[in-house]
């Protein structure tokens, strides 16, 4: 098991470095540099203090050279200064990412409330009406631009309704602490529900095809055979054994909450690392988007070792080696 | 005993009864088993209707795209604008449209470009192995760390505006699955002995990959591009609802939306038709990817 951990962790060392190449590439392709974008608008600069600036901040240098000083820098949590924030990229990052992780996990809970008894539902009622329900809920659920059904969502519960806010993260002049937590309860539920959808459609269906899997194998019909209760083959059984590819789904979900995030914090303008993303780009700070790719990459790997590891511990057949 | 009136009970005598898909050959087995696919079908259908409205948009609508009424704005829907007018006095149908001309052309080109791109990677990756192959898995690992949509967005950003920058950035992330798909194909039909007897006959590398491989290839790259429409109208919505894809005047059905939120209150309709659109359009492209999975490849049956 140890070896096994640590020849994944070496596998990880060539997929990061071409990580950093990718990303440390797009900014290197960005129109107009770090300098450029500074003093453009500025009417008395002469090409001079342009050929100065660039030489303090680096930019003269070949891009191999730059590129080695910028992975150096990163490896120290180092992602450069925001332009249009004026502040470090890390910590802009940081300050968000707390908002950001809150509505993820909201959208993977409620994904899987929603998935895993459905799935199940429709898998041991194969080819019934609510099967088919569910199959076409699930076609709906992965076609839906997000973004719209969140405006539709504040059409429909903010505007129309009234009967949660239209957006935002919490109210104005509410206190910190307890109460703060307390009034983002109101603000969770729809850009949580926004940005889960598309989980919810594809949990669903992974649930199904996998639970339809587990309960035609042998060991169903010798615990139906010995008399086992229907509810105990379903919960002791058949979840158990059919929720064992669902960590490997959840897994590759990380990657897909995170890069989906900016269009449902954008609907819905949740201050997360999301909005952030988008709003940084649209001003041209692509400092700051790089750093925030890099993160998600980063994160994505990281998610990936850990599902690898956990789907070996959670299923002693698979072997790893 | 009396006999329904069967269809061969009425062939002319002489001629020899077919057993039942006999002959049909691939396609005509692949069109009975769609046929079956009702969901599928009305996709089809659905889809040609949009596909005959955008190409016909100039027909059509009853404006120019590009008309503006400063006096007529948000305008309720009414004979003379069926479906209203919008914040700067564009007719809604109008624009829809020609939206629709936008997304679809973004969509289908999409399509065409990452399905080419991902056959010839995949094939040569499956085809040669060795190093060839080791360096496209391992870019594959690496492009499926990236974070999709944040990269499609700061690409956007530097190129946006055209159809051609938003199909371009879209198809840097979906040729990877086709050419998983095709690497995985020609990979097993390499050892085959059809492929070893065209070799035997003298057949070039390329004739052989041409004429052999990737034909038998192509059902799941079909399934493949279909599902990259769909995805693709997204990515583009997506886009030019966060202002970086199509640019105005030209519409699209994502840029439709851009402001749509800031009038909820006065004209939600704005923001009704054009996401009603991208739904109902990526949805059909979702309906007939499954049932041309069912049709073109009945092993892959969930």
């Amino acid at each position: 098991m140890h070896r096994y951990v640590i020849r994944r962790i070496l596998q990880m060392v060539p997929i990061l470095f071409g990580i950093s190449v990718v990303v440390f590439a797009l900014l290197a392709a960005a129109p107009g540099d770090q300098v450029d974008l500074l003093l453009s608008g500025i009417p008395n600069i002469t090409p001079d203090d342009v050929t100065r600036l660039k030489h303090v901040y680096g930019l003269d240098q070949p891009v191999h050279v730059r590129y080695v000083k910028w992975l150096e820098r990163a490896a120290h949590g180092d992602f450069g200064w925001s332009r249009t924030y004026r502040e470090p990229v890390s910590t802009l990052i940081l300050d968000r990412l707390g908002n950001t992780v809150m509505l993820a996990a909201g959208a993977l809970l409620i994904a899987l409330a929603v998935a895993v008894p459905v799935g199940m539902y429709s898998a041991f009622h194969q080819y019934s009406l609510a099967d088919y329900g569910a199959t076409l809920f699930t076609f709906f659920g992965v076609s839906v631009p997000v973004f719209w059904f969140g405006i539709m969502l504040i059409y429909l519960f903010g505007v129309t309704w009234h009967v949660l806010p239209p957006g935002g993260i919490n109210s104005p002049g509410v206190a910190a602490g307890l109460p703060m937590l307390v009034d983002r309860l109101k603000y969770l539920p729809l850009p949580t529900l926004a940005l889960g959808l598309v989980f919810m459609a594809s949990f669903t269906r992974y649930t199904r095809s996998s639970m339809l899997e587990v309960i035609r194998q042998d060991f169903i019909r010798t615990a139906r055979a010995k008399g086992l209760p229907q509810r105990v083959v379903v919960r002791r059984h058949a979840l158990r054994n059919a929720l064992i590819p669902l960590v490997t789904i959840l897994g590759l979900a990380v990657p897909g909450l995170l890069a989906g995030a900016p269009l449902t914090e954008t609907v819905f303008s949740w201050p997360g690392v999301g909005k952030l993303l988008v709003d940084s780009t649209l001003g041209a700070d692509y400092a700051v988007a790089q750093g925030i790719i890099m993160f998600i990459a980063l994160t994505v790997v990281i998610a990936n070792l850990l599902v690898d590891v956990a789907y070996v511990l959670l299923d002693p057949r698979i072997r790893y080696d | 005993m009396a006999r329904p009136l069967s269809p061969s009970a009425s062939r002319l005598p002489g001629r020899p009864e077919r057993a039942p898909g006999a002959g049909q050959g691939f396609w005509g087995l692949a069109w009975e088993r769609f046929r079956r696919h009702r969901v599928a079908l009305a996709g089809a259908v659905v889809i040609v209707g949009l596909v005959l409205a955008a190409l016909l948009a100039g027909v059509l609508a009853p404006y120019r795209f590009e008309d503006i009424d400063l006096a007529g704005r948000l305008r309720p829907p009414s004979w003379a604008h069926l479906l209203g007018t919008d914040t700067i006095g564009h007719d809604v149908f109008t624009r829809l449209l020609y939206a629709g001309r936008v997304s679809l052309l973004a969509g289908f080109a999409a399509a065409v470009v990452a399905a080419s791109v991902g056959v010839v990677i995949g094939a040569s990756a499956g085809f040669y192995g060795g190093a060839v192959d080791n360096v496209l898995m391992r870019l594959t690992d690496i492009s499926l760390a990236l974070p999709d949509l944040p990269i499609l967005i700061v690409l956007s950003r530097y190129l946006g505006g055209s159809v051609t920058g938003v199909v371009l950035v879209i198809s840097l992330f979906a040729w990877r699955g086709v050419a998983r798909l095709v690497r995985g194909e020609v990979l097993k039909l390499r050892g085959q002995d059809f492929t070893e007897a065209a070799r035997a006959l003298g057949a070039t590398d390329i004739r052989i990959l041409i004429r052999h491989l990737v034909p038998n290839a192509l059902a799941p790259v079909i399934v493949a591009a279909t599902l990259i429409v769909g995805q693709a109208i997204l990515a583009e919505a997506a886009l030019s609802f966060l202002g970086i894809g199509i640019q105005p005047p030209v519409p699209s059905w994502g840029n439709m939306l851009q402001n749509a939120q800031d009038f909820l209150l006065t004209a939600p309709r704005l923001a009704v038709y054009p996401g009603l659109m991208i739904f109902l359009t990526v949805l059909c492209f979702n309906f007939l990817g499954d049932g041309l999975r069912d049709a073109l490849d009945p092993r892959l049956r969930l």
